[in-house]
């Protein structure tokens, strides 16, 4: 066959994921940042900014789950039991904000404090366990041939930790710019006045993993630093302090869209950045996407559905953004 | 915790999961047929009573949708974090036709839940009608990948096995298994049958209420001749799905049955009650009536059924669960049967919409079938171990290596969150059924144009969530 069936299903899988980072990305730092908003009126307008469109990009956590499975069964079964307790409540985190952001609107006064409180604790709790499961990834598994080794806390490392709090920086600024797109006024100003140290914030965590993980792994550090590679990958480290100064620059004027799009800019190159470093292993440290295939009747078989459907997704969800394009006015209901 | 190993946790995990689940799905299989039918009748016959039940159980439709999301998503994720050999062997089969259902699921989630909801009036009635029959269809799909790759694991067939994993060689094959037809016909089924229980117990309890309605009158009707057809039909099907078992999964018959050994020539009885004695190998207290188990189960006077005995004690499932999961379903159904066929006679009375005994015993109807769709699934998950993949893989060579402590922790706050959560969704459901259907106000839910609100399931639904409803004096 033509085809390399391994390599297209891990570019979809790869795919659906970095669409589910920056899209959840930026509706669970709207709950990361619910705590440094008081006000009412403005909570419901921060909600209200993403209530068209929250549970459509959870949808890709869903098919990157269920497409893991069925491209690559080994990674699924190695890397969801390697990962279980952070899965577990990345889950429970989800599911927490997922329904205190629908209960939210239907409760009365007496009840919706404690919405909110789930609502904000589910995001951070997602978000962290998502940075968490990252670190463990990056830092690898025990593994014996193609059989999970280690225990059931190995995924709890210092690094990790810190990448659990790094994302939260990063998906804080997702929800930042995005509110700056889609908010007005003063309440505009106050995420515009955010924006700089977050960004900050991030520049400093994407600069301790890019040099904490060479350092702890030299596989790593000899793709990234050895001739001619330090110079082909150059341009990634270099575009992310110019995309970080970019956001620093235009948020002092007037903007609206510019600064979103930056912070997608910087989540891109920090994807992009994690893929170099691992290519083409889906299980670090050894095995690769190839070794953990499904057959290619598996992986043909999808492709099918996978080709007929992701398009409509894709559409769907592009006119679902234009639908809901512009400024999300304070007091402007949900029903 | 309470002494279970970690493998017996792992399946009470899952097991508490699904089941939450499958409730969901169960009642939005059967609300999107049931719309489509309302839908039919209101463009033939233009009575506003089929629109003011379409809009009715369509906010119904939306929660339960909603609902069925969140808890598949943490479907999604079970088989990896706790079955992690399971999907390391036979993921290749199962991922695959997982992976068409969730994109079957998004399609039409994608496509026509929407129109379906809010487009009442942005497209015409006949593009809205069609987009009606689209989600009815595409729960049907859903529900057919599910039950294929479930029905694989039960009688397997079209694979081989290459170097320690399997490998697919016919789809076909695999998707159409000796059990999947059954068991597609008896689950779709079994969604109707529930759903008619439910809208017929809200009818009644509405009736029972004094709130008698042309709206509240026809839902009673249309699930009481529903039940009246569907319960024997479902029977007739439980019954092919047993030889069909009994060919296939001959230990599983034998452990519902509490059937331990054969007496040389000698007829099957069938064990009306008892208690199966796993260490024994005996079934205690057993209430017989002779003969009847070998017409029932092959369909002649004096027939042969294997019993556990022929099976080495590791190859028995728990005779002891199935046996009585398996008597709850039948029970329960035999139930529905007398339901229907107790409406045909106050319907030929005149007397369907005010008898309180009849209407009584509806309302105490209206979760049999959900629970008889619980008990179901329990007598064929728990009848087909001690495997995973019948005769292929045991349940203990697929569990993920987690401790029990670990599983433990997971298990309660699964238990925590899940009662929480889908706690105060069902009481929110019940609270829109208790509302019932009004009249049509020329209200439907849309985003409004103005403010281009949006347009998902649970926006369908306008009611707060902690304002008590005061019965009764909310219509008029």
């Amino acid at each position: 066959m033509g085809i390399d069936l391994p390599v297209i299903w891990a570019l979809i899988i790869a795919f659906g994921l970095m669409m589910y980072v920056v899209m959840d990305g930026f509706d669970l730092g709207i709950g990361i940042l619910f705590p440094f908003i008081h006000d009412r009126i403005d909570r419901d307008t921060m909600m209200n900014t993403v209530a068209p469109v929250w549970d459509g990009n959870e949808t890709w956590l869903v098919l990157g789950g269920a497409a893991l499975m069925g491209a690559f069964p080994l990674a699924y079964s190695v890397l969801l039991s390697a990962l279980y307790l952070p899965l577990f409540f990345m889950l429970v985190g989800l599911i927490l904000r997922g329904v205190a952001f629908e209960f939210r609107f239907k409760a009365d006064e007496a009840h919706r404090p404690i919405w909110d409180k789930a609502f904000i604790s589910g995001s951070y709790l997602a978000t962290f366990c998502q940075g968490v499961a990252i670190g463990a990834f990056i830092n690898g598994f025990s593994l014996s041939g193609t059989t999970y080794t280690g225990g059931g806390l190995d995924w709890l490392t210092p690094f990790s930790v810190f990448t659990g709090i790094g994302l939260i920086t990063a998906y804080a600024l997702l929800g930042s710019t995005w509110l700056i797109m889609k908010t007005e006024g003063a309440l505009q100003s106050r995420f515009k006045s955010m924006t700089r140290p977050i960004t900050l914030a991030v520049l400093i965590a994407i600069a301790i993993v890019s040099l904490w993980t060479p350092a702890e792994h030299r596989d790593i550090a000899a793709r990234w630093f050895s001739f001619p590679n330090i110079i082909v990958f150059s341009p990634v480290p270099v575009l992310v302090v110019i995309t970080t100064f970019a956001i620093q620059h235009v948020i002092k004027k007037e903007t609206h869209a510019a600064p979103f799009f930056f912070a997608l800019l910087l989540l891109f190159l920090g994807y992009t950045g994690l893929a170099i470093s691992l290519w083409p292993n889906i299980i670090p440290p050894s095995i690769s996407i190839r070794e953990a295939a499904a057959p290619p009747q598996s992986m043909g078989f999808i492709l099918v559905s996978a080709l007929f459907v992701i398009p409509f997704i894709l559409g769907y969800t592009a006119m679902s953004y234009y639908v809901f394009r512009g400024k999300v006015k304070a007091g402007e209901s949900y029903h | 915790m309470f002494g279970l190993t970690a493998l017996e946790l792992a399946r009470i995990q899952f097991g508490f999961t699904i089941s939450f689940h499958i409730i969901f799905p169960a009642i939005t299989i059967g609300l999107a047929s049931y719309l489509t039918v309302l839908e039919g009748l209101w463009l033939w016959k233009k009575d506003v009573v089929y629109l003011e039940l379409y809009r009715f159980w369509s906010q119904i439709f939306a929660v339960t949708f909603a609902m069925g999301v969140v808890s598949g998503l943490v479907m999604a994720y079970q088989f990896g974090t706790n079955w992690s050999h399971y999907s390391a062997f036979a993921g290749s089969i199962t991922g695959p036709l997982l992976t068409n259902e969730v994109l079957t699921a998004f399609f039409l989630e994608a496509g026509f839940l929407g129109v379906m909801l809010f487009g009442w009036k942005k497209v015409g009635p006949g593009l809205h009608f069609f987009s009606t029959m689209m989600v009815a269809t595409g729960t049907l799909i859903s529900a057919t990948w599910i039950l294929a790759s479930n029905s694989w694991m039960q009688t397997p067939q079209g694979f081989e096995i290459i170097d320690g994993r399997v490998v697919p060689v016919d789809w076909l094959k695999v998707i159409f298994n000796p059990s999947f037809p059954y068991r597609l016909v008896h689950m779709t089924v079994a969604a109707y049958l529930a759903t008619a229980l439910i809208v017929g117990a809200s009818g009644a309890w509405h009736l029972l209420k004094k709130r008698d309605t042309p709206a509240v009158r026809t839902m009673l009707s249309m699930a009481m001749w529903m039940v009246l057809i569907v319960a024997p039909v479902q029977i007739a099907v439980g019954d092919a799905h047993g030889l069909m078992t009994r060919e296939h999964q001959p230990a599983k018959i034998a452990a519902i049955e509490g059937h331990w050994q054969n007496q040389p020539g000698a007829s099957v009885p069938l064990i009306l009650f008892g208690w199966p004695d796993m260490t024994a190998e005996t079934t205690r207290y057993a209430l017989e009536v002779p003969h009847l188990g070998s017409l029932v189960l092959t369909h002649s006077w004096n027939g042969q059924i294997a019993g556990l005995k022929d099976f080495a004690p590791e190859d028995r499932p728990d005779s002891t669960i199935v046996f009585w999961t398996f008597r709850v379903m039948v029970g329960l159904g035999f139930l529905m049967v007398l339901l229907g066929f107790w409406s045909l006679w106050v319907r030929w009375h005149k007397v369907l919409f005010e008898s309180r005994n009849f209407l009584r015993f509806a309302l105490i109807m209206g979760p049999a079938g959900l629970i008889a769709i619980l008990a179901g699934w329990m007598t064929t998950e728990i009848g087909r171990q001690p495997w995973v993949v019948y005769g292929v893989m045991r349940t203990s060579d697929a569990v993920s290596n987690h401790s029990a402590l670990e599983l433990s922790v997971t298990l309660i706050l699964f238990i925590v969150l899940y009662t929480a959560v889908f706690g105060t969704g069902i009481r929110y459901l019940l609270k829109l059924v208790a509302k019932g259907p009004g009249p049509l106000d020329g209200h439907f839910p849309e985003p409004s144009p103005e403010t281009g609100r949006p347009a998902r399931p649970l926006s369908a639904v306008p009611d707060r969530l902690d304002t008590p409803i005061i019965l009764g004096s909310e219509r008029r």
